[in-house]
């Protein structure tokens, strides 16, 4: 089975191909092929989960060749796939998560004409994460990784008739692109200096790196999973993106894609642990970001928004505990296993929401929409749950894992990392709690369709209603995985001891704060960021129209200002270097240009005498060509 | 007075061009007996399987020959090898593709030809056969006849077979060439130049022959070989004589100075038997050529060399300063195939150890570019008042703004004309690359030099129309206003050429290891 | 010597000949002109520089060549192959079967697409 495990790319790949190229033909049945695909990978990958799984812990990597793919001289790259437990988790998450939300897209995009090509672009993603995820080398890896960016690219821009969505689809691709040179330039160095790209020799060839090299090559890669993951400073692409349809925000933007950054690190950990600067710089940015992304969550009106905010904090965690080092990876997939699901289910609930409300996306027409939506309210209730770390649900295992783990170390580290952990924890507590409270509590900010109120009323008419069972039955899923995946994944050795074969094994220090501190820590900050955002919205009436906020609120409302920052500091640049290289080039190169082209016109236009359409001349001009070179050759023998 | 010994044949080795042969006497066969209404129908059924039995048969010889197999026979006049079959294969593949556009039909059923081919242009007895919904379904046969001659072509070992073959492709190509179902008058111009200067150009290769005759009393290749190495002091007159038979071929391939008829005929003729004589053609002359300098002259090749030299050079500039100043699409893309035999050339000229496989990769680029692009020439056209489509709308002018009208055809042109430029990942760039590789490795390195300078100003033209179907408004355009053209939906053989011609030229240009593996084991020449 | 210059010889003579003779006619040639004198040589009947109906051979013109030419080349092969045929033998034999197989084909393609009707 594991030698099959190319089916599970190749079967997406193959119904996203069937799909666009059938065109419009297979409108009818697309949407089917393009689930049952997906499920059906699942399957395959199961049963390829199942085998690896009969084996004993040290056997469980298993590289499986395809094809020799580059074979130029010294550069010899074999297409292969890595089948080991860190690569497999990915997949079960990928074809899990995908899947459910596939079935999710059918309800979701009823009513759009391009419903097929939608559901063709979701395949050709889950093929090129999967190959993310299965590549055995850097190179193969970087195929998935420039995939995974199209097919973003492709679905935030998915309704393109609109401007501003086109605009964020290029913004996304652009920001991504300054991450992929990383990628690349670290591919380069390895192969200067390593000779290789394939995990496995680049594994085996790494402790003898320098120190300068490693680094380099630690931080390259750190930039690639900046922007892939939404990380500061690559981040600001990520609230643009939820422009796209909000399955592919739940799949892409927050269960999948912006996750391969963190498992590119813990992937490349051979290249971080020889960099010692590389991995603290990493920390640094998952803690920075994690406090970050929190804050623009506080202050975001739009539920999607403030979701990606959260994305974007969440995987902040897991950057920082992937720049922990050995210690920190498990607990960094742990959190990314749960978080899939978690924050896919409330991206999902935030669909539903949506689509019942117009879909409009300002949380400030929402309100009291727990009558009518019950089951939405209640998934939406647990995964609200699951993300603030509330035991039992899923996020308390794996986020206060992270939080212990933060506080593990010598110096100032531990206090700086662990308080930003801690304090994120409170304020996900206050923004979830906040969304959480504003669209099912309080009074309802809207109008219902049927009532006969007087048209100067400022609040918007709706006709909120239950999302059908293809839309409510994959959240009620993720609801249950968000409920119990933390328990059952920490049973025993869990999923810690399922991913050591890959992650090394590693005894786990005692943090400087005992671990009951810091969990009761946790525990009351988390209740304290629900009560204030109880206080804030649960109680009062949330006025319709945002008000003017502390600076801070300004700024988070506004990204932080990273639009500006960009701007300011890459756009403006950009544009003042284009519009030099624009000047020099009309005046110097397109001189030259236009001067060559005269001269070739001019030669052109003599040429073209000959060209006069006479067979006589041209019979005269063979003539002339054989009796010349024959002369010629004739000379050059004397 | 010596008994005669009958020669061997090796009719297995002869399979794909009887397959062939075959098919275009059925063709006959069919024109002759099948009623008017079905005639069509079974003849673009049997152009289209002929090749595929034929390309079946191919990979047969392939499998029984490559790696061992190789031989001479009927007394050394023809060669079964790698390289011929690796030609071959080509080919049929190009014939695949371009039979499908042949055999297209716009929306409304008419095909690119004319009704009656011996209708005068604008009688009254031509409107009746158009009337009539008559068809020259001829066409076919002769398409595959061409094809056998080609075919023959590859195997040629000796003047005299390649001679016949020459004919046997050429005949056809002239008259599929007056056959235009619009332009009439122009196409029948351009198939009477052909023919003339076909006929011109046989006579030198002709007398070329006599030469080579005289000096070695032989026409086999391996004869003349041999012949050149125990030198006789008379090789004054082999050098002319191979001089004049390279002539012949070089006109088939349209290198200057032998090109001109090149943009006359290829503007002439109907547009799909453009894209496959294009491709074709010049697949099938570049195998004789490269059979007969790397079998028959390495004995001369340091007097050869030079001309070859200046033929190339001549070949890629005049080809390229020309194209640039076109302002019709079919003539830049005749003066652009001129430019390209230059670069094929180039792989060749010094004989280079991997030449060979490299000029067939070349010639596989080069051909699946030039089959789409004539295809996508096809269906772009005018419209008459009332909405009806007429003829192609050629003019550089009317293709402003293509891109924005048929977006999934301008890109699959931009594509074609990507790789024509030699971009990377296209087929058209590895296409280069290798003979150019090859080039250096014979020690051409000022003719790489040219070549690659060439390229970079050929570029030019073929972006400049990128540019124009892509961003430019058509009323920007400062050219007298002309009628816009309007891109017709292919038929399901365009549509299937169309991809497949896109695919191989994508696929050659990302993975190209499997095809380059195989034809560097093919690419052999048995003596 | 090298073999090539009787060679050149005889084009120097020949040349000289021709030029000779023109050059000759020339200069020594009576110079009256009169309208009989400029038409061209066509003895006595009046050049044709149309044919009939707008300039254009009659079609059956071009299909009596192709019939003439598809027997024409027929004998022009059967001829030598008859003188050697017992040399040739069963080889020789099978061949020029194969080939007349192959003539008659057009043949019958002209027969059945009315080449053969008058009219």
């Amino acid at each position: 089975m594991i030698d099959l495990a190319w089916l599970v790319v190749a079967i997406p790949l193959a119904s996203s191909a069937l799909l666009l190229l059938l065109g419009r033909r297979s409108d009818a049945w697309g949407h089917l092929l393009a689930t049952l695909a997906a499920v059906a990978s699942f399957v395959v990958g199961l049963l390829v989960v199942l085998e690896v799984l009969g084996q004993s812990p040290e056997e469980r990597i298993n590289d499986v060749h395809l094809f020799s793919w580059i074979p130029a001289g010294e550069l010899s790259i074999d297409a292969g796939l890595r089948v080991d437990p860190l690569s497999l988790t990915f997949v079960m998450l990928i074809t899990f998560v995908g899947s459910l939300i596939h079935v999710y897209s059918i309800g979701y995009m009823t009513h759009d004409p391009a419903r097929r090509r939608f559901f063709a672009y979701l395949n050709l993603f889950v093929a090129a994460m999967l190959v993310l995820v299965l590549a055995d080398s850097y190179a193969l890896l970087f195929v998935g990784w420039e995939g995974v960016g199209l097919a973003s690219y492709l679905l935030i821009g998915f309704w393109n008739h609109n401007t501003d969505y086109a605009v964020a689809a290029k913004k996304a691709f652009v920001m991504n692109r300054v991450g992929d040179m990383g990628l690349i330039v670290a591919m380069g160095l390895m192969f200067a200096s390593l000779g290789t790209v394939s995990f496995s020799g680049v594994d085996a060839a790494a402790s003898g790196l320098s120190t300068p090299m490693a680094t380099a090559i630690g931080l390259l890669l750190l930039l690639g999973a900046c922007g892939k993951s939404a990380q500061f400073p690559l981040q600001a692409w990520l609230g643009d993106a939820m422009a796209g349809p909000t399955p592919v925000s739940a799949l892409i933007h927050a269960a999948t894609m912006v996750t391969a950054g963190v498992y590119l690190i813990v992937r490349a950990d051979s290249i971080f642990s020889a960099a010692p600067t590389a991995q603290l710089v990493t920390a640094c940015v998952g803690a920075f970001t994690l406090l970050l992304g929190a804050a623009i969550a506080c202050g975001k009106d739009d539920i999607k928004k403030s979701l990606a905010g959260s994305t974007m904090s969440q995987i902040g965690y897991m950057v920082l505990a992937a720049g922990l080092g050995p210690i920190g990876y498990a607990y960094a997939i742990f959190h990314l296993v749960t978080h899939g699901f978690f924050k896919a289910g409330l991206f999902l609930g935030a669909g539903s929401v949506m689509h019942a409300n117009g879909d409009s996306t300002d949380m400030r027409t929402y309100g009291g929409l727990r009558k009518v939506m019950l089951v939405t309210w209640a998934t939406f209730a647990v995964c609200w749950l699951a993300i603030i770390g509330v035991p039992p649900f899923a996020g308390f295992y794996s986020k206060d894992k992270i939080i212990e783990t933060a506080f593990v170390g010598e110096g100032w580290q531990p206090w700086v990392f662990g308080g930003a952990a801690l304090v994120g924890a409170a304020v996900t507590a206050f923004y979830m709690s906040r969304m959480f409270f504003m669209t099912f509590h309080g009074k309802a900010r809207w109008v219902d369709e049927a009532s006969k109120l007087g048209a100067d009323d400022p609040r918007p008419r709706r006709h909120p209603h239950e999302s059908p069972l293809v839309m409510t039955l994959p959240v009620v899923v993720l609801a249950i995985g968000a409920v119990s995946l933390g328990f059952l994944l920490s049973l025993g050795d869990g999923i810690t001891g399922w991913l050591e074969p890959v992650t090394g094994h590693v005894d786990h220090p005692e943090p400087v704060l005992p671990v009951p501190v810091i969990l009761t820590a946790t525990l009351v900050l988390v209740a304290a960021g629900v009560a204030l955002a109880w206080r804030q919205y649960g109680m009062n009436t949330v006025p319709l129209t945002a008000p003017a906020g502390s600076p801070l609120t300004r700024a988070a409302r506004r990204d932080f200002f990273a639009d500006d920052v960009n701007e300011a500091l890459a756009m403006r640049p950009g544009q003042h270097l284009t519009r030099t290289l624009v000047y020099a080039d009309t005046a110097v190169v397109d001189g030259a240009v236009t001067g060559a082209a005269a001269g070739t016109v001019a030669s052109g236009r003599v040429l073209r005498k000959l060209q006069n359409g006479y067979v006589r001349s041209y019979a005269a001009m063979i003539l002339a060509g054989v009796v010349i070179a024959g002369a010629v050759l004739h000379l050059v023998r004397l | 007075m010596t008994t005669f010994q009958p020669p061997v044949i090796d009719w297995a080795a002869l399979t794909p061009v009887l397959v062939i042969v075959g098919a275009g006497v059925l063709g006959v066969l069919v024109a002759a007996f099948a009623p008017a209404a079905r005639r069509r129908s079974i003849q673009v059924v049997v152009a289209l399987l002929a090749p595929l039995a034929a390309l079946g048969a191919v990979a047969w010889r392939w499998s029984e020959v490559v790696g061992g197999g190789e031989s001479t026979f009927v007394a050394g006049q023809l060669a079964e090898d790698g390289f011929g079959l690796a030609a071959q294969m080509i080919l049929l593949v190009i014939a695949l593709v371009g039979f499908a556009v042949l055999a297209s039909r716009l929306p409304g059923g008419e095909d690119a030809f004319t009704p009656q081919g011996a209708s005068a242009p604008g009688s009254a007895y031509e409107e009746a056969a158009r009337k009539a919904g008559l068809e020259q379904t001829e066409v076919y046969p002769l398409a595959l006849f061409s094809l056998a001659g080609m075919l023959v072509f590859t195997m040629a070992n000796d003047l005299l077979v390649l001679f016949v073959a020459l004919e046997v492709l050429s005949l056809p190509l002239y008259v599929l060439t007056a056959l235009a179902r619009r332009r009439r008058v122009l196409s029948q111009e351009a198939a009477l130049k052909y023919f003339l200067l076909g006929a011109f150009s046989s006579a030198i290769f002709l007398f070329g022959v006599a030469l080579l005759f005289g000096y070695s009393a032989s026409l086999t290749y391996a004869d003349i070989g041999t012949a050149a190495t125990a030198s006789v002091g008379m090789d004054g007159m082999a050098v002319v004589g191979l001089l004049m038979v390279l002539t012949g071929l070089l006109f088939k391939v349209g290198a200057v100075p032998f090109h001109a008829w090149v943009p006359d005929v290829y503007q002439g003729a109907p547009t799909p038997v453009t894209g496959f004589m294009a491709a074709a053609t010049k697949t099938a002359a570049f195998a004789a050529i490269a059979r007969l300098l790397y079998v028959a002259a390495p004995g001369f090749a340091w007097d050869v060399e030079p001309a070859l030299w200046v033929v190339a050079i001549a070949s890629m500039l005049v080809g390229t300063v020309l194209a640039i100043v076109q302002t019709d699409i079919k003539r830049t893309l005749a003066y652009s195939s001129v430019a390209h035999a230059g670069f094929a050339l180039v792989a060749i000229v010094s004989l280079p150890e991997g030449g060979p496989d490299a000029l067939l990769f070349y010639l596989l680029a080069y051909s699946f570019a030039t089959v789409g692009a004539f295809a996508v020439v096809t269906l772009v056209r005018e419209r008459d008042d009332a909405g009806n489509v007429t003829g192609e709308a050629t003019h550089l002018s009317q293709w402003a703004g293509l891109g924005r009208r048929s977006p999934v055809l301008a890109a699959a042109m931009a594509l074609f004309l990507l790789s024509f430029a030699g971009i990377p990942l296209t087929a058209g760039f590895l296409g280069k690359f290798t003979a150019f590789v090859a080039a250096a490795d014979g020690g051409a390195w000022p003719l790489v030099a040219v070549a690659v300078l060439a390229s970079i100003a050929a570029a030019f033209f073929y972006v400049r129309v990128i540019v124009l179907m892509f961003f430019t408004r058509p009323e920007e355009s400062d050219e007298p206003q002309r009628q816009r053209a309007q891109a017709v939906a292919p038929g399901a053989l365009t549509r299937v050429a169309l991809v497949v011609c896109a695919a191989g030229t994508l696929v050659l240009g990302v993975w190209p290891t499997p095809v380059l593996d195989l034809l560097a084991q093919a690419a052999r020449f048995v003596v | 010597m090298n073999p090539y210059v009787p060679i050149l010889i005889m084009m120097g003579v020949a040349a000289v000949m021709a030029i000779a003779g023109l050059a000759t006619s020339a200069i020594i040639g009576p110079k009256t002109y009169n309208r009989a004198k400029l038409e061209a040589y066509e003895c006595g009947i009046m050049p044709t520089p149309h044919a009939l109906g707008k300039g254009r051979f009659n079609i059956k013109y071009y299909l009596v060549a192709m019939t003439f030419i598809v027997f024409d080349i027929e004998v022009v092969f059967l001829y030598p192959w008859a003188v050697a045929f017992s040399d040739l033998a069963v080889f020789g034999l099978v061949a020029m079967l194969g080939f007349i197989a192959l003539i008659t084909v057009p043949y019958i393609y002209e027969w059945r697409r009315g080449a053969l009707d008058w009219d």
